[in-house]
């Protein structure tokens, strides 16, 4: 069936509806990476978001379900060039589509996909409707305009505290979960830490109360300002002290909990090549980026110090709150999908745990 | 930061064209001399290759088209006192060079440093056991393997490990010498060749791991430890088929996120504790089956990959890795695609590329098709498309092989168990049989089975099957149409299928808007706007190129792959008229597909278009640019082709115009002007058939010269002597189907003559008359070509200018033409007019200081040859001697015969450059890799018709003073010593021992000298010798002048008295 996006500024692009196909209205994002699919769909920070690829043969290597950095899949819709029905890789149990459909989650596919990117890098970040009906187009924008995303990272967290690596014996780990990927829990887990998961309403009381050797907040999806009971909680476990280390919107929520202040970004940073440059040790190194908000550095307080910046854009990518043993990251260590070069920061939160060091 | 102690560079080049050794190192070795000089060094070159663009005086400071040999490289570290080497840029070549000035200590007493690697790092990368040691102190596996020095200690190892294994022997280049050996027989032919061809007699045995995936990464890392991927990719054809002979797909397609970082990371582990500052290239074998993986081999340089990875992805790997060479970091260099962005990020690709390899099997009939470990490919081409499919059809219609669609009909007749049978080969044509297997419904696990190719490739290739399926069914709406175009097939295909014209399915997608547009290569999948004008087309996509003119503009043909007979001196001169172009004030757009050229680099030209330099492709961009005007005189036989296509579609042909190119192929029609301008040719006639052929030659009288018209590199060319070679020529001839006639000429026996001219319809301007030192009958691009001329009389030189004045006349030639004339006993006859460039001109360019190119262009821009300011007629000698001398890869082609003859063999070439005639000889033959110690060894066998010939050539060398060992076959032998020459007795090759053979086993033999029997037949005595020559890496000469030359040059230059000639600074 010909289908189409739609976007709210009344462009038209016209593909094939693919998977569980539905008419919905997302906000639409562009994704540069050309592998990793599976994770990009499992990363609940897309939740409320319809992804497109820009790499144009999308399922080439089918699905893993070892493989998800959540429990299903989140997005609202998946825009591809190519959708391939013809997987090939020893650990693919299903096709891309297969997976899709069991999730609900509708796909475009024969698009151009090149060409919405390029629509979004001029005119910023839009929302859109994927459709099979735009015999109508009033009531295709009217559609797109009423779309709000609204409570989603209340829509992703988990539902109840879970503990992770129970056999451990390392350091204990209270990890707030405002969308977690997986591999943030497991990159603990792997380096001997007890994780216990809360979810995002948990107050700092009771995290305080368990008396955790290290607070690791996560990545998540959304506008961090809109976040406004978890900031407060955030602003009571900083004055605790205990070590954190905070990534995406966790470092994010973290900044606004200090007076700092975010932006929307016109296109945001959503892909596997980005170049964060750490500015006390003048070395660059290749990150998994996914966030439509940024730290603007404005407002922060003294002790706070940009770390960190994008190499190409100047944003900032990291801070590090000098007196209190916490620092945070705009980009993903966790990497899944994406290279994994930065993941040496959980071994720096480890140490900063164990030393009890404060930068 | 900027190292600011580094002032003074000297870049290494690599040497002539071989196999595994091609244009990618010009076109890197260019891209870094202009880094180096962007930030302020002063870059001295040297390179032996004179058909490049980087020994351009405007390229570098200083340059030496000079031997890559210790004692010459030495003496110019001496003289131009560089204060550091950049020896990662010159291939193997000249990071072989670099090791042994390093370790000769030429390096410490000059006072001069590496750059971009130290000695430390190459060893590690190159020497296979402090390879495998570091490997294993970092955790990274490696195969199973030992390194040995001598045969019996690989059979023990290989005892231990199980066969089949591989032979890989270090300090090679593409694989030389290497192989699989299945039993220890095969094993010990294997690594007895292995062990001598490598430049330590050093061969590692290793398991073999055929069957697995074969990935590689591109990786460039800083002086500050910054890492960065540039690209992975993946090969269609899995280990076991060397990389430089695979198809390859960038990015890889069947690894999941988890497989391409686990190998991602170990490519950086590696390149960090080799500790390189700049490019390479890591090759992984990856368990189809688990995450197992093992590294194979890693390349501390610019490599063919990495020049391959640069087109794929925007990314320039040279020129970055230049500037890292310096000191400056990955964070400080700006990427030149977006212009806002660094170098420091991965490129990520919104699109397929496949490369396809370019082979020379059709010159050389008598090979071995199988391909394995040794490289074979000549060059290659390479495709963009959103889809597999479409990049793959545009891959294999760039080759020029005539190939439309990838189904074979002859393939397709075959049986079931016949294709099975054949899917087993691994040869160049292992593609077509999968598909054929396909389309005649073989199950694709079986193909998997026996092919190890992955089923995401079958899979892809069965849609393509599919399709053509369903165009041939005669279904065919717009939707399919669509699809069939973005999976890359042709509108001819397609006509074909439904039974149409191609004319018919270009109405009907204009109908249904059915159209190619192009996208830019931005190196970051739109996510930032591009500067860069590198474009590609697909279908049902959005156009993004602006065809807005400001100015004139011109359409510049490419040459396509490198191949035998057209090779990078094509590039030369299409790189040249793009500039000259723009320094006439015009807009150029270049097309062209090979990604191993400087053409190729999105700087070059305003506009790049990556696409297939065929009609419909060249069409597509026409239609949209609508050029002013096109140039096809410089991109070979591949350009002047579509001559008469642009013509069609209205566009002017810049230059002579396409009638009277014609006029110069159609062999009537060129009779008919050379009878107008009286000048006389070998007589001859056309024909079609081979009882026509055998009528010619009768008539004509033996010997003759038999070729197809139409041919660029003597494709085809062989000299009869009797019926049976009629018989045989024509077999070969007509195996493809020729559309012109073939032509059979009287052969005459004289002395071969070439000149370039730059034509304005009126004028003429001729750089120089070169002169072949062998005698006519070998082709002029196998022959040693002598600038100035040094036997020919006044009157005959006076001649030759005449009549090219009166050739170019009547041809109006605008531009560059090329004649070939024969000179016998004081007559100029003329052999061949080729109204456009030839691969003499870059060559002719450098050694008398005439940028003909730059010139020809302006005249087809309609300047004046008188107003250029270098005179008209035949331009001043240089005061130099120029001599170039052809380079064979024999050795890498198992099964060629290396005689010379008609047909063109050489891969590339070297120049030798002095004031002194025989100086300027013997640094060519050195420059070629040949060299002749004054006492050295030379086995003698001749046919009888020269023995004469060889016993007066002797006689004089050795009345000249020479001091050779000279070993001779009893026939050859007994007519020299009659001759009074002492030369002691070998028996042939079959003969009781001790026999040639032996002599060769042992060693210490410099050169044979071997004139062939007749014929291509394999199983002569003469054939196997020269294939055992090869084998033994002995010099073996087939042509009676070019030994000569060897051994009176060998004999009268003082080696210790060698000059050095910086060509940027004499003209």
């Amino acid at each position: 069936m010909r289908a189409y996006l739609v976007l709210e500024d009344g462009s038209v692009y016209e593909g094939t509806a693919r998977g569980a196909f539905k008419e919905t209205a997302c906000e639409i994002v562009f994704n540069t990476s050309m592998t990793g699919y599976l994770e990009i769909l499992t990363d609940p920070s897309y939740a409320g978001q319809g992804v497109v690829m820009t790499y144009p043969m999308i399922g080439n290597y089918g699905i893993s379900r070892e493989d998800f950095e959540s429990i299903r899949l989140q997005p609202c819709a998946f825009i591809v060039h190519e959708l391939c029905d013809t997987p090939s890789n020893f650990r693919c149990t299903a096709s891309l589509e297969e997976v899709l459909i069991e999730y609900n989650i509708p796909c475009l596919a024969d698009v151009d996909t090149r060409s919405i990117v390029k629509k979004l890098r001029e005119s910023g970040t839009m929302r859109g409707v994927i459709t099979e009906d735009i015999s109508d187009m009033e009531r295709v924008m009217t559609l797109i305009k009423s779309f709000k995303q609204e409570k989603l990272v209340e829509s992703v967290t988990i539902d109840g505290k879970r503990v992770v690596g129970k056999d451990n014996n390392g350091p204990k780990i209270a990890l707030m979960d405002f969308g977690s990927k997986r591999n943030i829990t497991n990159s603990l887990v792997e380096r001997g830490c007890i994780v216990t998961e809360y979810p995002c309403f948990t107050t700092a009381e009771e995290i305080i109360k368990t008396s955790p050797d290290g607070l690791m907040l996560s990545n998540g999806p959304g506008d961090p300002a809109d976040c406004v009971n978890i900031i407060k909680e955030i602003k009571k476990l900083y004055d605790y002290g205990m070590p954190t280390f905070a990534i995406c919107l966790g470092h994010q929520l973290m900044a606004l909990s200090q007076g700092g202040t975010t932006e929307r970004m016109k296109y945001g940073h959503r892909g596997a090549n980005h170049p964060v440059k750490f500015l006390e040790k003048d070395q660059t190194f290749i990150s998994t980026q996914n966030h439509g908000y940024m730290v603007t550095g404005k407002g922060l307080p003294s002790n706070a110090e940009v770390n960190c910046i994008n190499v190409n854009d100047k944003t900032v990518e990291g801070v590090v709150y000098h007196g209190k043993p916490i620092f945070t990251v705009q980009f993903h260590p966790e990497a899944n999908a994406g290279p994994r070069d930065t993941s040496f920061l959980f071994d720096e939160f480890i140490k900063m745990i164990k030393e009890g060091e404060i930068k | 930061m900027r190292d600011m102690s580094i002032k003074k560079v000297m870049v290494i080049g690599s040497g002539p064209i071989i196999i595994g050794q091609a244009a990618e190192f010009d076109y890197a070795g260019t891209q870094a001399c202009r880094s180096l000089k962007e930030e302020g060094c002063e870059v001295v070159l040297v390179n032996s290759n004179p058909a490049t663009i980087m020994t351009d005086k405007d390229i570098a400071d200083k340059v030496y088209i000079e031997p890559l040999t210790v004692p010459t490289v030495s003496k110019i570290i001496e003289k131009e006192k560089p204060d550091s080497i950049l020896p990662t840029l010159g291939g193997q070549t000249g990071l072989n060079l670099a090791m042994e000035l390093e370790e000769l200590g030429v390096l410490k007493a000059n006072n001069v440093r590496l750059i971009g690697i130290n000695a430390s790092a190459i060893k590690k990368a190159e020497d296979r056991q402090e390879f495998k040691d570091t490997m294993e102190k970092i955790g990274e596996p490696c195969i199973e393997s030992l390194v040995v020095h001598t045969v019996e200690d690989a059979v023990d190892f290989s005892a231990k490990i199980g066969y089949p294994v591989i032979v890989r022997p270090a300090y090679t280049l593409g694989g030389t010498g290497g192989g699989i050996a299945d039993d220890e027989e095969q094993l010990r032919e294997i690594a007895a060749n292995g062990i001598r061809l490598s430049r330590v007699n050093e061969v590692l045995i290793e398991k073999c791991i055929a069957g697995w995936k074969e990935i590689e990464y591109e990786v460039m890392r800083d002086s500050k430890g910054n890492c960065i991927t540039v690209c992975n990719m993946e090969n269609f054809d899995p280990v076991g088929v060397h990389t430089g002979d695979s198809i390859v797909v960038a990015p890889s397609q069947t690894l999941m996120d988890k497989d391409y970082q686990m190998l991602r990371s170990s490519a950086l582990n590696i390149i960090s504790e080799l500790g390189i500052q700049g490019g390479c290239n890591v090759q992984f074998a990856l368990e189809p089956n688990s995450f197992r993986y093992a590294v194979i081999e890693v390349n501390p340089r610019v490599s063919r990959s990495s020049a391959l990875a640069s087109k794929a992805t925007g990314y320039p790997i040279a020129r970055v890795a230049a500037k890292i060479a310096l000191g400056l970091g990955l964070d400080e260099i700006k990427n030149a695609v977006t212009g806002k962005t660094f170098a420091s990020f991965e490129p990520a690709l919104d699109y397929c590329v496949v490369k396809f390899p370019k082979w020379p099997f059709d010159k050389f009939v008598t090979a071995k098709r199988t391909l394995g470990t040794q490289m074979k490919a000549t060059g290659e081409v390479m495709a963009i498309a959103r889809s597999f499919e479409g990049a793959l059809h545009k891959a294999v219609h760039s080759l020029e092989e005539g190939r439309q669609s990838l189904i074979e009909p002859k393939l397709l007749k075959l049986s079931n168990e016949e294709l099975t049978e054949r899917l087993h080969n691994i040869d160049n044509e292992r593609l077509y049989t999968i598909v054929a297997s396909i389309y005649n419904g073989i199950e694709l696990e079986t193909i998997h089975d026996i092919t190890k190719v992955d089923m995401w490739f079958l899979n892809r290739l069965k849609a393509i099957v599919d399709m053509e399926k369903l165009l041939q069914s005669g279904n065919c709406d717009k939707e399919t149409l669509l699809k069939a175009k973005k999976m890359g097939f042709m509108d001819a295909v397609i006509a074909k299928d439904l039974g149409t014209t191609a004319t018919a399915i270009k109405n009907m997608r204009n109908m249904w808007n059915i159209n190619p547009a192009f996208s830019v290569v931005d190196t970051c999948a739109a996510e930032f706007a591009a500067q860069t004008p590198y474009y590609y087309s697909d279908y049902g996509v959005e156009n993004e190129v602006n065809p807005e003119k400001t100015k004139k503009k011109v359409l510049v043909l490419g040459s396509g792959p490198i191949r035998i007979g057209q090779g990078i001196e094509f590039d030369y001169c299409s790189v040249h008229s793009v500039w000259a172009l723009k320094k006439a004030g015009c807009e150029t757009v270049i097309v062209n597909n090979n990604p191993e050229t400087v053409s190729t680099d999105f700087d070059v030209a305003d506009k790049l278009y990556f696409e297939p330099l065929t009609q419909e492709y060249v069409a597509n961009i026409v239609e949209l640019e609508k050029p002013d005007g096109a140039i096809v005189q410089f991109g070979g036989q591949t350009a002047i082709k579509l001559t008469q296509a642009l013509h069609d579609l209205g566009v002017t042909i810049l230059g002579t115009d396409a009638d009277h190119v014609d006029a110069a192929e159609d062999r009537e029609r060129f009779d008919e002007i050379l009878e107008n301008c009286a000048i006389p040719r070998p007589k001859g006639h056309t024909v079609f058939t081979e009882e026509e052929a055998l009528i010619a030659a009768h008539s004509l009288g033996y010997p003759v010269l038999v070729r197809p018209s139409y041919v660029l590199g003597g494709q085809g060319m062989q000299i009869a002597v009797s019926d049976d070679d009629i018989r045989e020529f024509m077999g070969i001839i007509t195996r493809t189907v020729q559309e012109h006639p073939v032509l059979v000429d009287k052969y005459l026996m004289g002395q071969e003559v070439e000149v370039d001219a730059i034509c304005d319809g009126t004028d003429i301007l001729i750089p120089g008359i070169m002169e072949h030192i062998d005698r006519a009958g070998i082709h002029s691009g196998d022959s040693i070509s002598v600038y100035p001329a040094i036997t020919l009389s006044q009157k005959v030189q006076d001649t030759i200018v005449d009549y090219t004045r009166r050739l170019a006349s009547a041809l109006e030639v605008v531009g560059m033409m090329n004649i070939q004339f024969i000179v016998m006993n004081e007559t100029v006859y003329i052999i061949e007019v080729n109204p456009r460039s030839s691969r003499t001109v870059p060559y002719i360019s450098k050694v008398t200081g005439i940028p003909a190119i730059a010139l020809a262009t302006r005249a087809m821009l309609g300047e004046k040859v008188r107003d250029m300011g270098y005179g008209t007629g035949l331009y001043k000698k240089s005061g130099y001697y120029a001599i170039k001398m052809p380079v064979f890869s024999f050795e890498k082609i198992m099964g060629a015969d290396t005689s010379l003859g008609p047909e063109m063999k050489s891969t590339g070439e070297a120049l030798g450059i002095a004031p002194d005639y025989n100086e300027a000889l013997l640094k060519a033959f050195e420059g070629a890799g040949v060299s002749l110690p004054k006492d050295g060894k030379i086995i003698v066998t001749v046919c009888d018709k020269d023995k004469a010939e060889v016993c007066q050539m002797f006689k004089k060398i050795i009345a000249d003073g020479a001091k050779f060992d000279i070993y001779a076959t009893p026939g050859t032998q007994k007519a020299l010593v009659e001759a009074g020459v002492d030369a002691k007795c070998v028996n042939r090759l079959t003969g009781e021992s001790p026999n040639i053979m032996d002599m060769l086993h042992e060693g210490g033999v410099s050169l044979i000298i071997n004139t062939p029997t007749h014929g291509r037949i394999e199983s002569r005595d003469g054939f196997k010798l020269r294939r055992l020559a090869v084998e033994a890496g002995t010099s073996c000469i087939t042509s009676l002048d070019s030994a000569k030359s060897l051994m009176e040059s060998t004999n009268i230059v003082k080696s210790d008295k060698i000059s050095l000639t910086d060509i940027a600074t004499i003209f």
